[in-house]
């Protein structure tokens, strides 16, 4: 099924510099009950963002007016722990198109790459910068480059490049799909099957 | 080429290399629930298309359900309508459902070894990341999203990078009290959350060889907790002997030709890791956690590093012990417990339970201390009560609940309070975990124990001293 089709992200960016964010913070279990993929942005990082009454916590970002943006920028480690893609459905449907961090855990990485939310992996120094440079002002934009692979701090054009294999590239510009790809090897796949060991 | 063990299994399912891209994966087996399942139906449904190989998908309840009065309606409208929607969906497309009240219901991870779905040299896959688990059969097996399940089940593929490979070497003795959980807890420890992201490990060494299949288990389900994708250990006698004559695996002709194939999953002598480690296991002591991931934990006697000593930023270790309501430099022995939880994909075995009786048996469950014993499944339930464990459990002033999930993820009413202390076997201690608010400290099933009959943190090692 075809997803949005990403190309060049110009964007602020919301900062979250806390390592190790699991898939449990950013979408607790108990909002995993639902049967389609809808509103899962509502529960976006749930328990760091509303008191156990419903009430915004006010010191957490997501409820601070000065920082938003398309570009969600996290801790080393993004997205350990479950493999519930439901994380990644959150990030989306609150918003978000691109998450930056310094290091990603596989699972929410390639869950990522697989609803159209581009995950881009930066040196700890440049996400250091990215973090400084979003406190010092909130609106500061940063342009998130799929073609040509690179983040860059408009305000003073200081970039990096980032790694994405040239398959996931390619779907994420043309919006594509992996089952797309699958179904259309399909009488490969069963010729393939006939053959195994098990 | 010389190959490891991985490199064997994983190539002989390669469909076809994409350039510059991932491989097309042959999945053998796929396991579905109900949490990360129902999203992919509705894909495939939306494109029009069937289950490619219905009798390679099993379906299991077993994140929603009720650990007691399963006889009855689920109450909560939401589980019941998610476990509504796996067995209409299993139906409409010839799926095996084994539902709640079916006798071979139970945890994903726990039921589809007991009955030979987990076969050496297979890849399996599920949409829960300690699918893990199966790799202690020398299976490839590992967590997937829900688009990949929707892959999946249309087309039996899948589309990964092959990871990189690590070996994890553990030779020696293990300690009195000192059980596989702990094995685990000390690796990742050692390797912190993310240290074997982007690899998948192979276990080796004789104390893994010594090891039943339950402890290889637990110690490949924790896999994940390092980032590593999986972690698998070569069959070998213990492994041919489990999985021999059990319902789904392969019979007479079938048989000798898997058998043959077993035979060769080994990591070839000159094969090359890219990351290769040695630890010492006679230096490994019972483990608990202290923090809000895996990887922090430490041997039950030390007392919690500062942050210089920590993994990650001083912030995040920070908001992790004001979390617990921990501090630097604090002892964890004599701590206070509030819910000990005993079962999981993680310890819902019967080797567990056999553990946690063996210590609780003779004395008694501390007043303060609500206890949540969860078989993985109801072969595990039957063990209990057959080997005259539950009897003693009682005895001690234990209930045994009905298989599931339960307090692992919480999904169902089995949740910690805010801001109480549980003492846990499953596999995760993040914030909220257990429960919003719940503070959860990881351990063996003798930890937990040792917590339950004494009301607090206590070294296991102790208490089995007395009863020498």
């Amino acid at each position: 099924m075809a997803y949005d089709k990403f190309n060049i992200l110009k964007s602020t960016a919301v900062p979250l510099p806390i390592e190790n964010i699991d898939t449990d913070q950013i979408i607790p279990a108990r909002f995993l009950k639902a049967t389609e993929r809808v509103g899962f942005g509502d529960n976006l990082f749930r328990d760091w963002r509303y008191n156990p009454d419903n009430t915004p916590k006010k010191d957490f970002v997501l409820n601070n007016p000065v920082f938003s943006g398309k570009i969600l920028v996290g801790g080393k480690n993004f997205g350990s722990g479950s493999s519930r893609e439901h994380a990644a459905w959150a990030i989306y449907d609150y918003g978000f198109r691109c998450v930056v961090s310094s290091f990603f855990a596989d699972i929410f990485r390639g869950n990522c790459l697989n609803i159209g939310v581009l995950p881009v992996q930066v040196s700890p120094e440049f996400a250091e910068k990215i973090f400084a440079a979003i406190f010092a002002d909130p609106k500061t934009e940063i342009e998130v480059n799929l073609p040509a692979q690179t983040i860059t701090l408009l305000a003073t054009g200081e970039k990096e490049t980032f790694d994405i294999n040239s398959y996931k590239k390619n779907n994420m510009l043309n919006g594509f799909d992996d089952i797309d790809y699958l179904q259309s090897i399909k009488p490969e796949i069963e010729e393939f099957a006939a053959h195994l060991p098990l | 080429m010389s190959k490891t063990l991985f490199d064997k299994v994983w190539d002989t399912h390669v469909v076809r290399k994409i350039e510059g891209g991932p491989d097309v994966l042959f999945i053998d087996r796929h396991l579905i629930h109900e949490v990360t399942s129902p999203v992919a139906f509705l894909g495939l449904k939306s494109r029009g298309i069937k289950v490619l190989y219905p009798n390679r998908t099993f379906a299991t309840a077993d994140h929603n359900t009720p650990t007691i009065n399963q006889h009855l309606p689920v109450a909560d409208p939401l589980s019941a309508n998610q476990l509504k929607a796996l067995e209409s969906n299993s139906n409409e497309y010839g799926i095996s459902y084994w539902g709640l009240g079916h006798q071979k219901n139970g945890i994903v991870h726990v039921v589809g070894p007991e009955y030979g779905i987990t076969q050496p040299g297979a890849t399996i896959v599920c949409g829960d990341s300690h699918t893990s688990t199966h790799g202690a059969f020398g299976a490839i097996a590992f967590g997937i999203g829900t688009s990949e399940v929707e892959m999946v089940l249309a087309t039996q593929c899948i589309m990964q990078p092959k990871p990189k490979k690590m070996r994890i070497n553990i030779n020696g003795k293990l300690g009195v009290g000192v059980t596989p959980k702990d094995v685990a807890l000390f690796i990742i420890s050692q390797l912190t959350t993310s240290g074997a992201t982007g690899y998948f490990v192979e276990y080796a060494g004789d104390v893994f060889e010594n090891m039943s299949m339950e402890g290889r288990m637990t110690v490949c389900n924790l896999s994940i907790e390092m980032g590593a994708r999986g972690g698998m250990i070569a069959p070998d006698e213990t492994t041919i002997n489990y999985v021999k004559g059990r319902e789904f695996t392969p019979k007479s002709e079938a048989w000798d030709k898997a058998l043959a194939y077993y035979k060769t999953l080994k990591t070839d002598a000159d094969a090359v890791f890219d990351k290769e480690l040695t630890f010492d296991g006679s230096a490994i002591e019972p483990m608990i956690t202290y923090g809000t991931n895996p990887g922090m934990g430490m041997g039950i006697s030390h007392d919690i590093p500062d942050a210089a000593h920590a993994e990650g930023g001083a912030a995040t270790y920070a908001k992790s012990l004001g979390y617990m309501g921990f501090h630097e430099g604090d002892s964890m022995i004599g701590k206070p417990v509030d819910f000990v939880f005993v079962g999981s994909c993680t310890n819902g075995r019967i080797e567990d339970f056999r553990a946690f009786t063996s210590l609780v048996k003779g004395k008694h469950k501390a007043a303060n201390v609500t206890a949540w014993l969860v078989p993985g499944s109801h072969i595990v339930e039957a063990q209990i009560k057959e080997e005259g464990l539950l009897d003693i459990l009682t005895e001690a002033g234990f209930e045994l609940r009905q298989p599931g999930c339960s307090a692992c993820l919480a999904m169902n009413d089995d949740k910690v309070p805010a801001g109480k202390y549980a003492v846990s076997t499953s596999n995760r201690n993040f914030e909220g975990r257990q429960g919003p608010g719940s503070r959860t400290m990881l351990a063996s099933p003798l930890v937990a124990a040792a917590a339950a009959v004494t009301g607090k943190v206590t070294d296991p090692r102790t208490l089995i001293e007395e009863l020498v």
